[in-house]
């Protein structure tokens, strides 16, 4: 056996097996962008870059921040950037 | 590959007949020319015999075809000759040609199964080392991944968890039918995919079928594409209905379908996984998913599953009967079938009575000021139908009441009687107007021994040719 498990597909087959992304918005305008800083040691110099450029065109940027990069954003977090905005860029490297 | 020349046997340690044979391997070694001995479950038998292995993975067990051990065959010119299971004296001494072979044993012992055969395994052997017939794509899930979250993942279920569908579950679900799993049964809406066996086994591996339930299912999802049903008009229309899938026969019977207590209700898995999986193939083989082309204002917790079997009487005539099939024949009756509308009449005891309640109850369905527009099923409780039993009224009978009672004063019914600007078109005024189109209202007889109550299940709006018809269709192996 393979070291995954294998499972047959239920549906028509009429969409690739491998999962879209989302898709992109052809413009920023009237959306809310997230910025989540993970926690990584100077991931904020790249975010305070990023948050300005998108407030120099206008984008309504909102920041919040990860208690530790170690782990998943608690619950409340991720609902909450959900919640208040269209769109999320977070930093995940230092 | 073709087979070595020479003889065969297949064994296990946990079998007393293999214990038995179990000295013979070294006089076979020795003078019946090349041996192989495949063990299924132990190392330590014929331990010392040339040409014994352990057959771990079960493969060669399973490329033989052996259903018992010990098996003894014999291989010539790269194909078997001849084969003999359990002990049989005279086999073994014809097969391996020693003449005296084991001549203090008994003359006959039976074997034991091969662990081929378990429970279990003989799926999983076909899936590794057989050819499984299946063709659906393979979705490879992450070792890390939970396969039940998986399939949420990927848009697979109604909400709540499925049966992740394995090839290996779906080949035990495909041993329920005789069908080909390539066979296509027909084209599901919306998208009108080719929707084939094997396709509608693994949503009945999902919804959590038995496969002794897929002929049922099958026959429920042939049934959703007969075009009168109007499978596609009910998925996407804004109101409330779902495929409702009422079974009538032995076969229902058969699978421990529930028409008694609770018939309605949760808790069998036969009417829970029926129904679901033909709201799986819709989902799935389909595309209609709810805020898709599923448009329901406010759909009905039945749009999960809604299933039952009629609590068929001697006297009373079965939905099937009465739809022009033999009463022993086994069927599914499909109904574009909103919610369940209890009917509390507790006083009635002449038919008379409980006839006037019950349509009185029936002119709610979609409003009291339409008529012609759902058709409904009426579902008797055994309690009721003693009522009419014993006063005499067959179920034909009480339609034929029903009918006349639920003709109803156009007057009351037309756009703004009553002070409500819901009602039929002026003209009616004045005029009898029948609640239900002919053929509109069914009658089935559920539920549990104790309760007078019974229920109706209002139908889609749209009922008739513009919209759906009910349809019956026979359940075959």
């Amino acid at each position: 056996m393979s070291a995954s498990l294998v499972l047959l597909d239920p549906t028509s087959e009429r969409s690739p097996v491998a999962r879209a992304l989302s898709a992109r918005p052809p413009s920023l305008n009237g959306l809310a962008v997230a910025i989540l800083d993970i926690s990584k040691a100077r991931g904020n110099v790249f975010l305070d870059r990023i948050a300005e450029l998108l407030a120099a065109q206008g984008v309504r940027v909102n920041r919040y921040r990860k208690p530790t990069f170690t782990r998943p954003a608690p619950t409340a977090l991720r609902q909450q950037i959900a919640a208040e905005n269209q769109l999320v860029i977070e930093g995940l490297a230092d | 590959m073709p087979l070595p020349d020479g003889l065969i046997v297949v064994a296990k340690r946990d079998c007393p007949t293999c214990g038995l044979v179990e000295p013979l391997l070294h006089t076979l070694a020795a003078g019946a020319g090349p041996l192989t001995v495949y063990v299924q479950d132990d190392a330590t038998y014929a331990a010392g015999v040339p040409g014994a292995v352990l057959d771990e993975t079960l493969e060669q067990s399973f490329r033989l075809g052996v259903e018992f051990v010990p098996t003894l065959i014999r291989i010539a010119g790269g194909r078997e000759v001849a084969r003999t299971h359990g002990w049989h004296r005279g086999d073994w001494q014809q097969i391996s040609g020693l003449p005296t072979l084991g001549a203090a044993l008994p003359e006959l012992r039976p074997g034991c199964g091969s662990k081929t055969l378990e429970p279990g395994i003989a799926e999983d052997l076909q899936v590794r080392f057989g050819q499984t017939g299946l063709t659906a794509r393979e979705v490879a899930v992450g070792e890390a991944e939970d396969p039940i979250e998986a399939c949420y993942d990927r848009g697979w279920t109604d909400g709540l968890p499925v049966v992740p569908p394995t090839p290996q579950r779906v080949l035990r679900m495909l041993a329920g039918t005789t069908r080909r799993p390539d066979e296509v049964i027909g084209m599901v809406p919306p998208d009108l995919a080719p929707c084939t066996v094997e396709k509608v086994a693994i949503n009945a591996v999902m919804a959590g079928c038995k496969p002794e339930y897929l002929p049922i299912v099958l026959a429920a999802v042939e049934a959703a594409l007969i075009d009168e049903f109007g499978m596609h008009g009910i998925l996407c229309t804004t109101m409330f209905a779902g495929p409702l899938v009422i079974v009538n026969g032995p076969m229902g019977r058969a699978v421990g379908l529930n028409s008694g207590v609770n018939a309605l209700g949760q808790g069998h898995r036969a009417n829970a996984s029926i129904g679901r999986a033909l709201q799986l193939v819709i989902r799935n083989v389909g595309g209609g998913r709810p805020g898709e082309v599923d448009r329901a204002t406010l759909g009905t917790p039945g749009k999960y599953s809604f299933c039952f079997a009629e609590a068929e009487d001697s006297v009373w005539e079965p939905l099937h009967v009465q739809r022009g099939f033999a009463r022993e024949a086994s069927t599914v009756t499909l109904f574009a079938g909103e919610g369940v509308q209890g009917v509390v009449d507790q006083k009635s005891r002449t038919p008379e009575s409980l006839a006037k309640s019950f349509a009185l109850c029936l002119r709610a369905v979609d409003h009291p000021k339409l008529a012609m527009a759902g058709d409904a099923v009426l579902v008797v409780s055994p309690d009721h139908c003693r009522v009419f039993i014993e006063a005499g009224w067959s179920k034909a009978r009480l339609l034929e009441e029903l009918t006349q009672l639920l003709l109803l004063p156009g007057d009351e019914m037309v756009a703004g009687a009553g002070g409500i600007a819901e009602g039929l078109p002026a003209a009616m005024a004045g005029k009898p107007c029948p609640k239900f189109r002919p053929g509109g209202l069914l009658i089935v007889r559920a539920g549990g021994g104790a309760g007078l109550f019974s229920a109706i299940i209002a139908g889609w709006a749209a009922s008739g040719p513009v919209g759906s018809i009910p349809v019956t269709k026979e359940i075959s192996a």
